[in-house]
Order: structure tokens, then C-alpha cells, then sequence
């Protein structure tokens, strides 16, 4: 039998490969898709309520993309259209849904407190950590460079 | 019998005298539809979760087995069973219902070889008359166990495979007529330094190498001595990975050998190399397997399923896959 380090080079180059091509195109469609409805529902944001302000517009729209997110996620859907997309429908806010409500439905049966509302994060925990590490991190950078 | 270090061959070749196999949706879509004794409708069987199915999986196959080989529940001496959940719970839940002596069994998906293993070995020996075998797994238990929640939308990786909602069982015997146990060899564990979670076939396929040369050696037989070399999971990677090993030592199985997780689906069921779990191997062997033994098609079977040892912290830590084979020779009538 040969060795193992001879075994595990012949497993790196014969293992089967993701195609790239195919999955870049199709997470980039979809996932520009996602962003192009979110767009959409700015601008009719904007066309509905006057004065409503760039700020006030995107926390809208954010809010109203993680209901569509979560609601396809219940209804079986998202993960369908994950399959297919891959990170295109994982970068967007509604793939942040995905990640929460996903989890919530599957510990459900573990009881509230220490099935959902302890699992509801397993997925979406070290995006969360990250991105407020990162935002502190940005944060200091910010005040020390505005004391000059 | 001892033939060398690691197998055996029996005198009083023990006797399957019934098997049942469920399959679950997805796998009563697949090629082997028509020799599953039943196919779920739901792969909720009526529970509320999951893991309630599985464990109802295991107990009808188990029941069923044993009133198809015409015993009553009160005659079998012990089953043995297995599982890939957490302390192997469909397994002890079953037993809880049915009352039988119960010895539970963890071998990942050659569970069901170890089982079969032990049985026969206690059965050729004296010890025990009647016994039953049997392993179940379920797509849904396994997912949020070792991978992630349903609803997420992931992708498969290419190397990735599909655990099967099944299970199966076998009752044997030390008496009657039927297909029989010859001989085993027991598996040792073999880590070829695989890390990759999402590459089992790749982790296992040293293993049945291994299980399947001592064989060889210690029996002194060739390949074509055996119709049929079945492993149970190694998946369209792992299969291709093991002829390599084999052939770089000289051993051609090609045209004989086959994998019970690359019969259960179709290439066209999205499940990447194919199937996989402790229920692949039992659901397969109690189901097509036992039907190709009875009528004669295969005479001599060498059933070789694969597990992979780890577990999912073990994998965090960084630890590779160590892996194991048993191999059960088994004679068709």
C-alpha cells in the first residue's frame, strides 16, 4: 500500500473541483438580482412616502428585504434558491436572514429557551461578532485619524 | 475457525432467516425502489421530529424482520443495533419498545458489519440461537448533527455525500436453511491524514483496502472467488480511490465490486458521489442484496461497508478521519 503522504497528493489532484464558472456566474446573477429588487423597493420607498430621506430609506428597505428573506426561508424556499446561487444569496441581508431563521426552525423542537432562542445564532454568531469586532476596529482608526 | 490475525471462518455457518429494509422518499425514487419492503411517504413516519422517525424506522424494521423470519420477539436471545445519533438513540429507543436483550453498537456506517459480526460469531459459537442486526440513519438527523440546519441555503461540495433515510435489519439463526454467514474479518482503523469532512470517500477507501487484502491473505483466495465486493459508502470518489490503492498492490476488483451508496440513488438525484450513513449498507444488504442472494444470482459475497470515525469537535480540533472496514463473507443459496 503506498504511504500517506503519497495517498493524500493523490487526493488533492484527483478530487473532483467545484466548477468555478458556472458558480461565479450563477452567484453573481442571483445575487445581483436580490440586490437589484432591494433597489427597487428603495426607489418605490421614495416614490411612496415624500421626504423620507436616504438614511430612513435603506434601514426600510433593509427591514422589508430580512421579512422577504425569512418568509422564503419558512416557507422552504431559500435554501432551494441557495442550492443554485450558493454565496449569491449568502451575502445579501436576506442570506443574514436565512442564517438566523434557519437555525430558530430547526432547534424548535428543543423547546423555546434553550432550542430556539440558544441555537438561533449558531450560524449567524461569528458574522455577528466579526462585524461588531470589525466595526470597533474601524471605529478607532476613524477617531484617531479625526485628531489631526 | 482462525485464519490468521484478523479473520475467521465458521463451522456452523449462522443463517439470516428473515431482513426488512425501509427506505425514505428520496430512496424509493431511486434504482432500487422495487426491493425496498417499504417506502415513507413522509420521512416524518408520522412523528413530530425527526428523531422520532428514525427510531420508528429502526423499531418497524427490526419487528418486521423478526415476523418475517417467522420467530416471535420473544425468541430472539439479543439484537444488536446502531445509529449515527448521539448515544445512538434510535437504537436504545427501539429497544425500549421492543423488550429484547440489547446491545448497542457504534462503527459509524459499519455499524451494521460489526453487527453482523459479533451476532455471527456468538450464534456459530453456542452462545446465542436467534439475533437480530440492524442500523438506521436519516437525512435529517444527520444534517443538523453534523452539518447544518435544513433550511439553510447551502451548496454540496463536489466530494459530498447524501446520508440515506433507511433502515434495515437481519434476523440470524444457528438453524435453517438460507443464505449463510461464512467468515469475517475484523476491520483495524486506518487514518490516512484525510481532514476534509466533505471528502469521506477519500478518508475510508484505505480502510476497505486494508480489511479487503487481509482478507485476501489470511483466506488465501483471489478476487473472483467472490461474485460480488460490496462496500457500503465510499461514494464515486471513494470507490475510484480504493481500485487505486488496489491496483498499486496488484488486486483488480473492478468488474466485481460495487458500492451499496452508489446503488441507492441516481446520478440524477443531485447527491453528489452518492449516499451514505449507517442505514445505506443495512437498507441495501436487508433489501436488494438479500433478494439477489436468495435467488441465486450471487453465491459468494464479500459485504465490506466503511465507516468514517470521527466526530464533528474531533474535526473542529483539527484532527484527520480515521476510518475502518469489516468484511463478512456470505454464501447466496
Amino acid at each position: 500500500m503506498i504511504g500517506k503522504k503519497e495517498y493524500i497528493d493523490l487526493v488533492k489532484e484527483t478530487t473532483p473541483k467545484s466548477r468555478e464558472v458556472k458558480t461565479l456566474i450563477l452567484a453573481f446573477v442571483i445575487g445581483g438580482f436580490i440586490c437589484c429588487i432591494g433597489e427597487f423597493i428603495g426607489d418605490m420607498l421614495k416614490l411612496i412616502i415624500k421626504d423620507i430621506g436616504e438614511v430612513t430609506t435603506a434601514q426600510f428597505t433593509s427591514c422589508i428585504l430580512i421579512f422577504i428573506g425569512s418568509l422564503l426561508t419558512g416557507l422552504g424556499v431559500y435554501d432551494k434558491i441557495g442550492k443554485v446561487a450558493g454565496a449569491g444569496s449568502i451575502v445579501p441581508i436576506t442570506g443574514f436572514a436565512n442564517s438566523v431563521v434557519s437555525p430558530a426552525m430547526e432547534f424548535n423542537r428543543e423547546g423555546m429557551i434553550l432550542g430556539v432562542m440558544s441555537k438561533m445564532f449558531v450560524v449567524a454568531g461569528p458574522i455577528i461578532v466579526s462585524g461588531v469586532t470589525a466595526s470597533i476596529a474601524v471605529g478607532v482608526v476613524y477617531f484617531i485619524i479625526g485628531l489631526f | 475457525m482462525r485464519k490468521g490475525k484478523h479473520t475467521w471462518t465458521f463451522e456452523n455457518k449462522p443463517v439470516i432467516i428473515g431482513s426488512y429494509g425501509i427506505a425514505g422518499p428520496k430512496e424509493g425514487k431511486g434504482p432500487l425502489k422495487e426491493y425496498y419492503d417499504e417506502v415513507l411517504r413522509s420521512d416524518l413516519f408520522g412523528e413530530k421530529t425527526y428523531e422520532k422517525a428514525e427510531c420508528k424506522m429502526q423499531f418497524t424494521a427490526i419487528e418486521k424482520a423478526i415476523k418475517k423470519s417467522g420467530k416471535q420477539k420473544e425468541e430472539i436471545d439479543a439484537m444488536f443495533a446502531g445509529d449515527l445519533l448521539n448515544q445512538i438513540v434510535s437504537s436504545a429507543f427501539s429497544a425500549r419498545e421492543l423488550e429484547i436483550p440489547y446491545l448497542g453498537l457504534y462503527n459509524a456506517c459499519s455499524t451494521f458489519a460489526e453487527g453482523l459480526l459479533i451476532a455471527s460469531a456468538l450464534i456459530a459459537n453456542g452462545t446465542l440461537n436467534d439475533a437480530t442486526c440492524s442500523t438506521s440513519s436519516h437525512y435529517s438527523t444527520a444534517e443538523r448533527q453534523y452539518r447544518y440546519p435544513l433550511e439553510l441555503g447551502t451548496q454540496m461540495t463536489p466530494t459530498a455525500q447524501w446520508t440515506v433515510t433507511g433502515a434495515g435489519c437481519v434476523v440470524l439463526s444457528s438453524k435453517g436453511e438460507g443464505v449463510k454467514i461464512e467468515g469475517f474479518t475484523i476491520g483495524r482503523v486506518v487514518d490516512y491524514d484525510v481532514t476534509d469532512t466533505n471528502n469521506m470517500g477519500a478518508a475510508m477507501a484505505p480502510a476497505a483496502a486494508y480489511t479487503l487484502e487481509d482478507h485476501l491473505k489470511e483466506t488465501g483466495r483471489t478476487p473472483d472467488y467472490y461474485d460480488m465486493i460490496l462496500t457500503g459508502d465510499l461514494g464515486k470518489f471513494g470507490v475510484e480511490m480504493m481500485n487505486k490503492l488496489l491496483l498499486g498492490d496488484g488486486i483488480d476488483v473492478r468488474n466485481i465490486h460495487n458500492d451499496c451508496g452508489m446503488m441507492v440513488f441516481d446520478e440524477k438525484q443531485n447527491v453528489r458521489m452518492g449516499g451514505s450513513g449507517a442505514g445505506c449498507s443495512s437498507l441495501v444488504f436487508s433489501t436488494y442484496v438479500m433478494s439477489k442472494l436468495l435467488d441465486g444470482s450471487i453465491k459468494r459475497l464479500l459485504f465490506m461497508p466503511t465507516g468514517a470515525l470521527m466526530s464533528k469537535d474531533s474535526s473542529l480540533q483539527g484532527e484527520s478521519i480515521p476510518a475502518i472496514a469489516h468484511a463478512i463473507s456470505i454464501e447466496g443459496l
